[in-house]
């Protein structure tokens, strides 16, 4: 059976929680992947930065 | 420590253990005494909270002294390994050459007659005070003395997890109450059937039962713990 | 001893950086797929539910996040038993990476069964078997995330969660059981029927792709979050520096 979009948004009466539910998920999961993409590109800064201090202890030995 | 030089059996060593925490805790008997008057206290708060109308108070009375019961003795576990950590006894347990769970479970298990036995005796007074009928009282005390075991128990994997991470007050609280929100159901159910007169036997074979499972098996997390916080 | 060479090269951290790079494309475009599907069939070609009408699409959202719930602790309690036993770090760090995805699955359960409950028993919260269970799921989550948060030292901290972890999933079933025995002396009647046990295919098919979806999506974010874990635990492994793009 074919429904207007009218009604598909509608939900029957239960737009609210339906559509909330939908929304909530897409929020918390857009939230897991910046909070899983932000670690990552943190992580990668934090040992470029231990590379570079290291490099730098090493040439103050050595001059 | 002269056990390090003749070979002792684990049953005695573990005797050790338990006859030291108890001379300790009978030495400080101020303290001991602390979560047992902090449980009359909160039992206390409820009449004053809501109204001491007897039919009302009977109602909430089983939820009250459990609720009371359960956090007065997860308080008294904070300190169970502190103390040992500090002078040293800790890291000699785990170098005694003994298994380390059976000398720690000693230890717990000492911990529970010095905690529960006090809560558990003054619990008929608590109860009384919220119009809980007397018929009731003796699956009330049973009920508790199965149930601290059972949060002492599995407190105590708590109290050794924490050790060694910064110190949070409510921490040990966080970790240990979602694990032990059985032991207020089951307890908690039982008083209640007791208190209307019906039989409480399910609960009380709960409880029992947790606590067969929780004697068994914590003292080896109990024992995994200390280990990390030494190592 | 040649099956267990897989086994023995996922301790090493460079291996797991790697293949879970390689997985990751793959991962997100089935999470795509299936949870697309899944989503599609469960809000337009699935007939509206005789009882509950079009309440019941909150299904496609709530059981796979229930679902993904239980699979991420015991993944955490899984990988922390591993850490222990084979002192193997990458373990402790699949544990570190899955318990914040899990914790957030399980707001997720929470949350939408609290918005499927409000028109199907008029309140928000019922103290329903499945909904207490989640509840404290949660609280044990955030008591592991706690005692994680708790420690300076890496290492002290991997082992002292992992010991957690292993005590919480040996109690979950005991309080899984408590819950239903003490909900149904006190309440009886309102379980949670959102699934029946016979469903026709229109509305089975997308919920069953949508639970493979979210698993997907688990997986995906898991193989994120655990590069990241990885690059800090290796500090200044040499293998790092052209991944970070270090001189």
């Amino acid at each position: 059976m074919e429904r207007s979009v009218a009604d598909f948004l509608a939900m029957g009466g239960y737009a609210p929680y339906v559509w909330s539910s939908y929304g909530a998920w897409c929020v918390v999961m857009l939230a897991n992947l910046a909070g899983a993409l932000g670690a990552l590109k943190a992580a990668k800064a934090r040992a470029r930065r231990r590379f570079e201090s290291a490099a730098s202890d090493d040439g103050g030995e050595r001059s | 420590m002269s056990g390090a030089r003749d070979p002792v059996s684990l049953p005695s060593a573990a005797a050790r253990v338990f006859g030291r925490e108890c001379r300790l805790g009978v030495r400080r008997v101020g303290e001991l005494l602390q979560p047992v008057t902090f449980f009359l206290m909160v039992t206390t708060l409820f009449p004053l909270a809501l109204s001491p109308e007897p039919s009302l108070m009977r109602n909430i009375a089983p939820g009250v002294v459990w609720v009371g019961a359960l956090l007065s003795s997860l308080l008294s576990l904070e300190g169970l390994f502190r103390a040992d950590l500090d002078d040293g006894t800790l890291e000699q347990l785990v170098l005694a050459g003994q298994p380390l769970a059976g000398l720690v479970a000693a230890k717990v298990l000492a911990h529970w007659l010095l905690v529960g036995v006090p809560l558990v005796l003054a619990a008929p007074l608590a109860a009384s005070s919220l119009s809980v009928p007397a018929a009731a009282l003796p699956v009330l005390m049973l009920g508790l003395a199965l149930g601290t075991g059972v949060i002492v128990f599995v407190g105590a994997v708590g109290a050794a997890l924490t050790l060694a991470g910064r110190r949070g007050s409510v921490l040990l609280s966080l970790l240990v109450l979602p694990l032990v929100m059985p032991v207020l159901i089951f307890g908690a159910r039982a008083t209640d059937e007791a208190v209307r007169g019906d039989s409480a036997a399910g609960g009380l074979w709960l409880l029992l039962a947790m606590l067969i499972l929780a004697v068994t098996l914590a003292p080896l997390a109990v024992a995994a713990a200390v280990r990390i916080c030494l190592e | 001893m040649a099956t267990w060479t897989w086994f023995h090269r996922l301790a090493s951290p460079p291996h797991v950086y790697r293949i879970s790079g390689a997985f990751l494309p793959w991962l997100a475009l089935f999470t795509a797929l299936f949870i697309g599907y899944g989503f599609y069939g469960g809000l337009v070609l699935a007939p509206p539910d005789y009882q509950q009408k079009d309440a019941f699409r909150i299904i496609y959202v709530h059981a796979p996040s229930a679902w993904l719930s239980m699979l991420a602790y015991v993944t955490v309690a899984v990988a922390a038993a591993v850490g222990l036993i084979w002192r193997m770090k990458v373990a402790h760090a699949v544990a570190a990476s899955a318990a914040p995805i899990g914790a957030s699955f399980t707001f997720l359960a929470l949350l939408t069964g609290s918005l499927w409950g409000k028109p199907m028993w008029g309140t928000w919260w019922t103290w329903d078997a499945r909904l207490t269970s989640e509840l404290i799921l949660l609280f044990l989550y955030l008591g592991y995330l706690a005692l994680r948060g708790a420690f300076d030292d890496r290492a002290r901290a991997d082992q002292a969660s992992a010991v957690l972890a292993i005590v919480g999933v040996v109690n979950i079933p005991i309080i899984h059981f408590s819950v239903v025995w003490w909900n149904s002396l006190h309440q009886g009647s309102t379980v949670m029927k959102l699934a029946r046990p016979s469903m026709p295919g229109s509305m089975l098919w997308p919920l069953l792709s949508s639970l493979l979806g979210f698993t997907l999506l688990f997986a995906a974010l898991l193989c994120v979050r655990l590069r990241a874990e990885i690059i800090d635990r290796e500090r200044t492994a040499s293998w790092l520096r052209p991944i970070v793009g270090a001189a």
